[in-house]
């Protein structure tokens, strides 16, 4: 599905979004970098806390402030940054060119509003659409989205859909106004597995219709491997590994890579337990001078407690963010069996 | 819808017969006999005998209650034992006069509560929401007839813009009103400002961002709404007191209502009109919980109306 190698559609450089509270400065999201194509799928995983959901809520600026506050870096959204905008010309771009679907469809519909009204409202806000206009778009769109009877759902209040309804009328929301750049934050993770299916497709096929860009947020590596083209992987507020997909489950590099699919239940093996990676994820109060994986890492050699790597491009494109990867480490069969 | 109206109609019916027992007995267990206060210091057995007689006050407590009932049920609240007068007329004549200072007195708790919740609400811990906050309490915690005194003390006494008490045009209401209606608009805005900070850190609030919506149109169609469901209850509770308020205020502003007649009848141990004043009040309030009721599913759908 990616395209060839145009200019990107948003670029995120050097981002840092920074919580500032009471017991000190929490950088949940610390410098990261990615780009996204149009037509592009890419995937940001990691465990809870790694800082996925503050990115994704960083580019669309609505992260809760204070206490939150994008501290540094640049979203560049078709060469305009979307961090230094005025309010006004952000929210035209919200809903409009980059939407948003939710972690939580039980929540994140107004409970007193009929659907199709809250599909309308973007409608008649970013396209000037009259009321009536916005509405046979809001009906088409529910039906877009596969929900049966859509002229009597529009009409319909939150509680009178079942989950897997209420999140395709976020996507129909988030797609009201043909964005081209969408994200999706953890999207599936509250409904079942039959429907997280349905969803997913749902949200390949509108993506291989409107050409859209799709940023999908998840902590699932099946999501992953279904959906992305290229992945990043979060760890502590940081990129740890970027590459395309296949790269990433074929050979991943960086050693929470590895010790994240090691984790994963293999159905083809008779396992008695199932794979943890030891420790526990530093506070983002306080976080390391070195790597900020280096005390749970099986490979840690000093340097990676005192100085954190960059993300480097390896020879085959894949990113990685590990002093295994560098001149600097000495064990270098290590290297070279990863490389391979 | 109708059908719920008529249920909660006729859920009402044992409210009224429990309120007309309470007060018929809790009357029996004031001091005081009515037959010697209407005849009178100094007047004889005999007297007092004959009237107890003439009033039926002689018969068993059932049987004058039940005696009381029927005819209640019939339209009959009896005549007041100080003028004979028909307790029906009497009430009639003062309950608009009430039901306008009620009206007017819950106006001002609505608007001014929920314009204050929401200006608090706005900006949480600023100064202006402080300011909104602390005057609030003061609203909460001054006693009414103090209150009303202050009023009456400055626009009536010092700045001479408002009448001093009496009921005879809209200026009059004002300073009733505002005493009877402050308490309550400073627990409205509490409990506004509350709700709507609770509302804003929903995620359908995020959403609505995430869709490029104006503030202020995320704030009156997207929070406001949600946030009214809990207002509408207190402001329901909120009549309660109020129609108790009426009690104090009409006596300190001197306006011939409901709560002053009872206030008055009570003290003449005037049975027949505390009975029919009470039951009246009580009406009243049973009637104002319905229409909450309604509004509070019209707001939230939610709610079947089972």
């Amino acid at each position: 599905m990616m395209t060839e190698n145009n200019k990107p559609i948003l670029e995120v450089k050097g981002l840092k979004t920074h919580f500032f509270t009471k017991r000190g400065v929490s950088k949940a999201v610390d410098g990261i970098d990615f780009n996204l194509h149009k037509g592009e799928t890419l995937g940001i995983v990691g465990e809870s806390g790694c800082g996925k959901s503050i990115t994704s809520l960083s580019i669309l600026r609505l992260i809760p402030s204070p206490p939150g506050k994008i501290a540094g870096g640049q979203v560049l959204f078709k060469g305009k940054d979307l961090v230094t905008m005025s309010e006004d010309e952000m929210r035209k771009v919200r809903g409009n060119e980059i939407s948003m679907i939710f972690q939580e469809p039980m929540t994140s519909l107004n409970p007193v509003l009929p659907v199709g009204e809250q599909i309308a409202e973007a409608l008649r806000m970013h396209q000037k659409m009259g009321r009536k206009a916005a509405w046979e778009k809001a009906v088409e769109m529910l039906k877009l989205v596969g929900i049966p009877s859509p002229e009597k759902r529009a009409k319909q209040e939150p509680f009178q859909l079942s989950g897997g309804m209420r999140q395709r009328v976020m996507i129909a929301m988030a797609l009201a106004c043909t964005p081209e750049v969408l994200i999706a934050d953890e999207p599936t993770t509250a409904l079942d597995v039959t429907i997280q299916a349905q969803i997913l497709e749902l949200i390949k096929d509108l993506q291989n219709k409107l050409g859209m860009g799709v940023i999908m947020i998840t902590h699932d590596l099946g999501v992953v491997a279904e959906t992305c083209d290229t992945v990043a992987v979060m760890y502590a507020g940081n990129i740890i590994e970027h590459a395309p997909t296949e790269k990433i489950f074929a050979n991943p590099r960086h050693p929470y890579t590895q010790g994240l699919l090691d984790s994963l239940p293999k159905i083809h093996e008779d396992q008695e337990e199932l794979q943890t990676i030891e420790g526990s994820v530093p506070s983002p109060y306080n976080m390391p001078a070195g790597c900020r994986f280096a005390t749970r890492c099986p490979h840690q050699q000093p340097i990676c407690h005192e100085q954190q790597p960059e993300l480097i491009e390896q020879n085959d494109g894949v990113k990685v963010r590990c002093w295994m990867y560098t001149d600097h480490w000495t064990a270098k069969s290590v290297k070279e069996e990863a490389v391979k | 819808m109708l059908m719920f109206i008529v249920r909660r109609l006729m859920q009402t019916i044992p409210v009224i017969i429990g309120v007309t027992f309470v007060v018929f007995f809790i009357m029996q267990l004031v001091p005081g006999d009515p037959a010697v206060l209407l005849a009178g210091e100094g007047a004889s057995k005999e007297t007092i005998e004959a009237i107890r007689e003439q009033l039926g006050l002689n018969r068993p407590l059932l049987v004058q209650y039940f005696d009381y009932l029927t005819s209640v049920f019939r339209g009959d609240f009896g005549v007041s034992l100080k003028n004979s007068q028909p307790v029906l007329d009497e009430i009639l004549v003062r309950l608009p006069i009430t039901i306008e200072l009620a009206f007017f007195s819950i106006l001002i708790t609505i608007v001014l509560g929920m314009a204050a919740g929401i200006i608090s609400a706005i900006k949480p811990y600023s100064l202006k929401d402080t300011t909104v906050m602390i005057v609030a309490l003061l609203g909460i915690s001054l006693p009414s007839f103090w209150f009303g005194l202050m009023l009456m003390y400055f626009f009536s006494v010092k700045l001479q813009i408002l009448p001093v008490a009496g009921w005879d045009s809209i200026l009059h209401v004002i300073l009733p009103a505002l005493t009877l209606g402050a308490g309550g608009a400073a627990i409205v805005a509490r409990m506004t400002r509350s709700s709507m900070l609770d509302v804003i850190r929903q995620d359908y609030i995020r959403t609505a961002r995430a869709k490029g919506v104006r503030e202020s149109v995320i704030i009156y169609k997207h929070g406001l709404r949600n946030a009214l469901i809990p207002v509408i209850t207190v402001v329901g509770l909120q009549f309660g007191a109020l129609l108790g308020g009426t009690v104090i205020v009409e006596s300190i502003f001197a306006i011939n209502g409901l709560g002053r007649m009872i206030v008055d009848s009570i003290r003449m141990r005037d049975l027949p009109m505390v009975q029919g004043g009470v039951l009246v009040a009580s009406l009243v309030f049973v009637v104002v919980n319905l229409i909450v009721d309604v509004l509070y599913r019209f707001f939230n759908k939610r709610i079947e109306l089972n």
